[in-house]
């Protein structure tokens, strides 16, 4: 395939994905929006005017770039993993297969849509803070790049989830006992400053408590962990795991008998 | 000599579990062929269109899609193919022209290229009524021929249909056999087809072989094969029900309801000598017709020896 017919596939393959998640809003768009409501009233508002300040700042202003996070890693991931494990499931995965398509166009294709409806949840989910809060922005291009390379990220990790799931359950495994616990100890609802030196050291081995940390420092300006390094980390990970997910794709790992 | 539109050499397949599903076969099919892959279940046929569609991965073995090495230059060779798989393989959800459109864009075909070719292909396989509607709305026909039409959008010279009238009813079979017929003779488009249909086989290709036990047993013109066929069973209505069986010296008479006689024909006997002893009995025949699809005999003739009649041709 020449360069231009590559970006025809990519561009059908991203375009068939956003079409997807935007056909079932009910299932992908709302669910988050109404959750993440929830979050900003019940922690935010109610629970929130009884904590005071964390880190120099109201608790719903500390809480908002975590919980936009949150939305995007959880949607990133899942759509990725839905998506991909239902076009193995309906064999739909062969329509790319038996086309020529690189492989690499294909990971591409579904990294994107996965990021198309990770970021499109974190900007609903932000449009509804602003219902909460005003929010103010430190350093705009660093928010931007954070939340996309974590979009990105998480879109990889789905589409290795599934492809090596065998069955629906394996594509709730993750997300369920891995990525939520993450999540909720990643320094979302508190600082690490907090904790115990021990499970500060603890916390440190979660690479979940860097993105958010780096995407509230976009937003507040305020870390608890080295911006630099973080990045450097993130963009490691990207680079590690677009390589195995390439990698097995490349082997039909779950796709090809 | 052009090259042939796919060849095969010394195809092996084991799966995982250690089963060989096939034995280091070779296959060529010459282009603008109809071509006919025969077996029976779990012989190696869709393992075999498997590999030449990406969709297996084979253990060793050499397979070229016109003069392209798949080892080599896989992608290339992939624009000249279009696959009918045997079971459903698209999104039910997504809109029948979706799916089309969609199957084009992977080719890196434009969308003000594919949208022409998907209504002439909608339309031809009559299904431009229902391009807006959701795949999963079509009826099992329906269907097959989406998959067809989704196959025939970039244009390729080769087409792999695998039992693609499995389970579509006959008038809407007759007229899948007239579309094939037609884009293998106006378009040149080499066919190669596996059925369970042997009538199908007998009505459309030229050429056919046979696959039993990942390996094949015969490959050869069909007429060939046909010509090969030495008995041949008729099925006689007879106006009125028999108490007994009527006996021609040399002849197999059998029974098959109280109304019914199949009489097999061995080369070289005549009708004729049947009908005598029938009219000097006072048995009457209002109709006749063959038993069963000759192919059908040979084939199953074929397959229950399969492993001693090996022949390549």
């Amino acid at each position: 395939m020449n360069a231009s017919q590559t970006l025809i596939a990519l561009w059908t393959l991203v375009l068939k994905e956003i079409k997807r998640f935007t056909r079932i809003w009910p299932q992908t768009l709302l669910p988050p929006s109404i959750t993440m409501t929830m979050y900003f009233i019940i922690f935010g508002n109610l629970i929130g005017s009884r904590i005071g300040e964390m880190d120099g700042f109201s608790y719903m202003d500390f809480i908002v770039p975590g919980l936009i996070m949150m939305a995007v890693i959880t949607n990133s991931y899942s759509n990725v993993a839905s998506s991909f494990f239902s076009n193995k499931f309906q064999r739909s995965i062969e329509e790319m297969m038996v086309s020529p398509m690189p492989n690499w166009t294909i990971l591409m294709g579904f990294v994107f849509g996965g990021m198309s409806r990770g970021l499109g949840v974190g900007l609903i989910v932000t449009l509804v803070s602003l219902f909460f809060t005003r929010l103010s922005v430190e350093h705009a291009w660093l928010t931007v790049l954070v939340v996309v390379l974590t979009s990105a990220l998480f879109s990889i990790g789905g589409f290795i989830n599934a492809l090596l799931a065998d069955k629906f359950d394996d594509i709730s495994i993750v997300p369920t006992f891995i990525l939520t616990p993450l999540t909720y100890l990643g320094g979302v609802f508190y600082s690490i400053s907090m904790l115990p030196d021990f499970w500060q050291g603890v916390s440190m081995l979660n690479p979940i408590l860097y993105m958010v940390n780096v995407f509230r420092y976009g937003f507040l300006g305020v870390s608890d962990i080295p911006v630099g390094w973080a990045l450097t980390a993130i963009f490691a990970f990207i680079v590690v795991l677009f390589g195995v997910a390439l990698w097995m794709l490349e082997r039909g790992k779950g796709i090809r008998s | 000599m052009a090259e042939p539109a796919l060849s095969i050499r010394g195809l092996t397949k084991v799966y995982g579990n250690g089963f060989h599903a096939l034995k280091g076969i070779d296959l060529d099919v010459e282009q603008g062929d109809f071509f006919a892959l025969l077996g029976p279940n779990g012989a190696g046929k869709s393992t075999t269109l498997g590999v030449v569609c990406s969709l297996v991965q084979k253990t060793a073995g050499r397979v070229t899609i016109f003069g392209i090495d798949i080892d080599k230059d896989f992608a290339k060779a992939k624009y000249h193919l279009g696959v009918v798989p045997q079971e459903f393989n698209f999104n039910q959800f997504e809109k029948v022209e979706d799916i089309v459109l969609a199957q084009a864009g992977y080719y890196g075909m434009s969308r003000a290229e594919a949208l022409p070719r998907a209504e002439q292909l909608l339309k031809d396989l009559s299904l431009w009524d229902k391009r807006h509607g959701s795949a999963r709305m079509l009826s099992g026909g329906m269907k097959r021929r989406l998959m067809i039409a989704r196959a025939l959008m970039h244009r390729p010279k080769l087409l792999i249909l695998d039992e693609p009238t499995a389970g579509v009813d006959i008038e809407l079979r007759r007229s899948m056999w007239e579309y094939m017929r037609r884009i293998n003779r106006e378009e040149g488009t080499t066919i190669i087809l596996t059925t369970h249909y042997l009538e199908e086989a007998e009505s459309l290709c030229r050429n056919v072989a046979i696959i039993n036990n990942g390996d094949i047993i015969r490959n050869t013109g069909v007429r060939e094969l046909l010509a090969e066929l030495n008995t041949e069973t008729f099925l006689m209505d007879l106006a009125h029900p028999i108490e007994q069986l009527p006996e021609v010296e040399g002849y197999e008479i059998r029974q098959v309801e109280p109304t019914q006689l199949a009489v097999v024909i061995d080369r070289g006997q005549r009708l004729n000598d049947v009908f005598k002893v029938l009219s000097e009995e006072g048995i009457q025949v209002i109709s006749m017709r063959n038993r069963s699809n000759r192919l059908e005999e040979m084939f199953v003739s074929m397959v229950k020896g399969g492993q001693n009649t090996e022949v390549r041709s």
